[in-house]
């Protein structure tokens, strides 16, 4: 650290201790009984089965074992100190803070046209969404109305991020499971969605597409065929999945009554998205706080019944169903106009006026220089991302980068589930229910 | 099927520090069940900015973003820390799910929440110094080698 202006007050408060898991002998009461105590929010006494934990139990009965950060199967750099008693869980820890980078302090030396390309880089396998959610914020701050091909442009590419995000799910849970081919074919038709992506925003990822004011571009000549043809072959291709897990008796052997989650549980943890409707919690943000165009497309919310593994598998399977759908509404449905609203402020002008306008000139060079600048004021925009609710906090002073971004990730969140559903469960099964949380690393650490 | 509130337009309650634990427990009662985010912002080069009436501005502001899931309505909670005793009641005994998010707010801005059960860091190591979300705590930068090299940005 280079940095003089820390005061000096600030050293002592370093002596936290430390973030790992502690052996029994040094653990208090409170803390073992903590999964089952504190989520149920009862005293301690009152809890029930809080007989399972044996309190008196010496420490070298069980050992601790630490997995990852490095480990293939924890979707990046997760580490999990986990106690085991022989084969079962007793108490787990998440980990994190291996990918930290400070964010969100780089996106207070962002301008907002630059921000975009900042938070897209969080969950890296929904960068779309993570744009379109600063986005929002940024244009909720200025007051500005986006022209409906905009907004319809926008769904159509978070719904095909959706695909895409389920897809690498697909393909990765299978792996966690020991199916090859389940990895082999998600990532085959993610790499359609991705293409398409590229050929739309230039990149396969980090799109930086979605920007304060609209989009970039328009969509490429032919969309529509490209989406149609993603549309019906990742339909035809979930008939296969099916057939490959989904009535696969190892499979559900698995991954049935495996991690389970109860409704009270996801509620008092925060747990939001697939995970929180596996408990049979009927909460997408689309349908009970619809943003963008979703209150004028039809699509169902898919609930689980019993918050286990195979659940949070066929929910994500069916939202690829779902998504499909709406992406199919969007195609017929898509409202011609501009691509961005046309407020000489915030958008850039179009590159061959400033060949022959001064006025052009001169906006493009102060978008591009200082940026815009944005009312002072507080906002807080939440949509429903692949993995939960995604939420942007952001404070502006006035001037034309944000006082404060915040993001509020939903794999962060998420993974404080973790303990509970691993409680009293296998090892083996630790690696499908780390999977089946969907935490991507990125967006947890930021 | 009623028409959805706005969804990015919660009521905002401004609470001050000594009625901020009742006031969320009242909300809890009222049906917001889920507490979606708790974070902290530091106001040090930011002082006037848009308070609700006789809300005596601190350094550090904590929000709450609390929803109802069967009233699909959000609430906004304020609450004004002072730079002295950066301290506040943890919401952990009414929403175990913002554990994660105070410590997050104690790491990145040195906000004690009192009651939790874990206050450690947790995005950066053991022993970091300082909380880096702090207005006052510089970016860094990576030393270089020329000699008329630029300071921070």
């Amino acid at each position: 650290m280079t940095d003089q202006t820390i005061p000096p007050g600030l050293v002592a408060e370093t002596a936290e201790g430390p973030q790992e898991l502690l052996p029994r002998d040094r653990t208090s009461p409170a803390e073992l009984r903590r999964e089952v105590g504190a989520v149920l929010r009862l005293p301690e006494s009152h809890v029930p089965g809080s007989g399972d934990v044996d309190l008196e139990r010496p420490g070298d009965d069980t050992m601790i074992l630490n997995f990852g950060p490095q480990h293939p199967s924890t979707h990046g750099v997760l580490r999990l100190m986990m106690e085991l008693d022989g084969e079962t869980v007793v108490r787990t820890k998440p980990i994190i803070g291996y990918l930290h980078t400070g964010m969100e302090k780089t996106g207070e030396e962002l301008t907002y046209q630059q921000g975009a390309t900042n938070v897209t880089r969080m969950d890296y396998l929904s960068p779309l969404i993570n744009e379109l959610v600063f986005s929002m914020a940024v244009e909720k701050l200025l007051g500005v109305e986006l022209p409906p091909r905009a907004v319809w442009i926008r769904m159509l590419l978070a719904e095909l991020q959706r695909v895409s995000s389920h897809l690498m799910w697909l393909a990765t849970n299978g792996m966690d499971l020991g199916s090859t081919t389940m990895m082999i074919f998600g990532f085959r038709e993610r790499e359609m969605v991705l293409a398409f992506f590229e050929k739309t925003t230039g990149l396969r990822m980090n799109h930086n597409f979605i920007r304060p004011g609209g989009t970039a571009a328009d969509l490429p000549d032919g969309w529509e065929d490209d989406v149609n043809l993603i549309c019906d072959t990742v339909v035809r291709r979930l008939e296969s999945y099916d057939e490959l897990l989904t009535g696969q008796p190892i499979f559900r052997e698995r991954t049935e009554g495996v991690g389970v989650l109860t409704a009270e549980e996801a509620l008092a943890l925060s747990v939001t998205g697939p995970m929180l409707r596996s408990t049979g919690l009927s909460w997408d943000l689309r349908r009970a706080m619809p943003y963008l165009a979703y209150d004028q497309v039809d699509f169902d919310v898919i609930v689980g019944t019993y918050g286990d593994n195979f659940d949070r598998y066929a929910i994500r399977l069916n939202e690829v169903r779902e998504s499909v759908r709406i992406i199919r509404q969007v195609l017929s449905r898509m409202p011609a106009g501009d691509y961005r609203v046309q407020d000489k402020k915030v958008t850039p002008p179009p590159r061959a006026r400033i060949d022959e306008s001064m006025e052009a000139l001169i906006h493009h060079f102060k978008i591009f220089t200082e940026g815009f600048k944005v009312p002072e004021g507080e906002v807080y925009v939440g949509v429903e991302s692949p993995r939960g609710e995604l939420g942007c906090y952001l404070v502006s002073d006035g001037s034309s980068k944000p006082y404060r971004l915040h993001i509020r990730a939903p794999s962060f969140v998420n993974l404080q589930a973790l303990p509970v559903m691993m409680r009293g469960g296998l090892v083996a099964d630790a690696v499908a229910t780390i999977s089946s949380v969907d935490p991507v690393m990125g967006e947890v650490d930021r | 099927m009623t028409a959805a509130p706005d969804a990015v337009q919660p009521e905002v309650v401004f609470v001050e520090r000594a009625r901020y634990h009742d006031v969320v427990e009242e909300h809890r009662r009222r049906g917001f069940d889920l507490c979606v985010d708790v974070c902290a912002v530091d106001y040090l080069t930011h002082p006037g900015r848009t308070l609700g009436p006789e809300v005596q501005p601190e350094r550090f502001e904590v929000v709450v973003q609390l929803v109802s899931t069967s009233g699909r309505r959000r609430v906004k909670v304020r609450v004004q820390v002072p730079e002295a005793d950066p301290q506040l009641p943890s919401l952990w005994d009414l929403y175990p799910g913002v554990e994660a998010m105070e410590r997050e707010a104690f790491d990145m801005f040195g906000i004690r929440f009192t009651g939790h059960p874990d206050l450690t860091r947790i995005l950066m190591p053991d022993d970091w110094e300082g909380h880096p979300l702090r207005k006052d705590y510089g970016v860094g930068r990576v030393p270089v080698q020329f000699k008329e090299a630029p300071g921070p940005r």
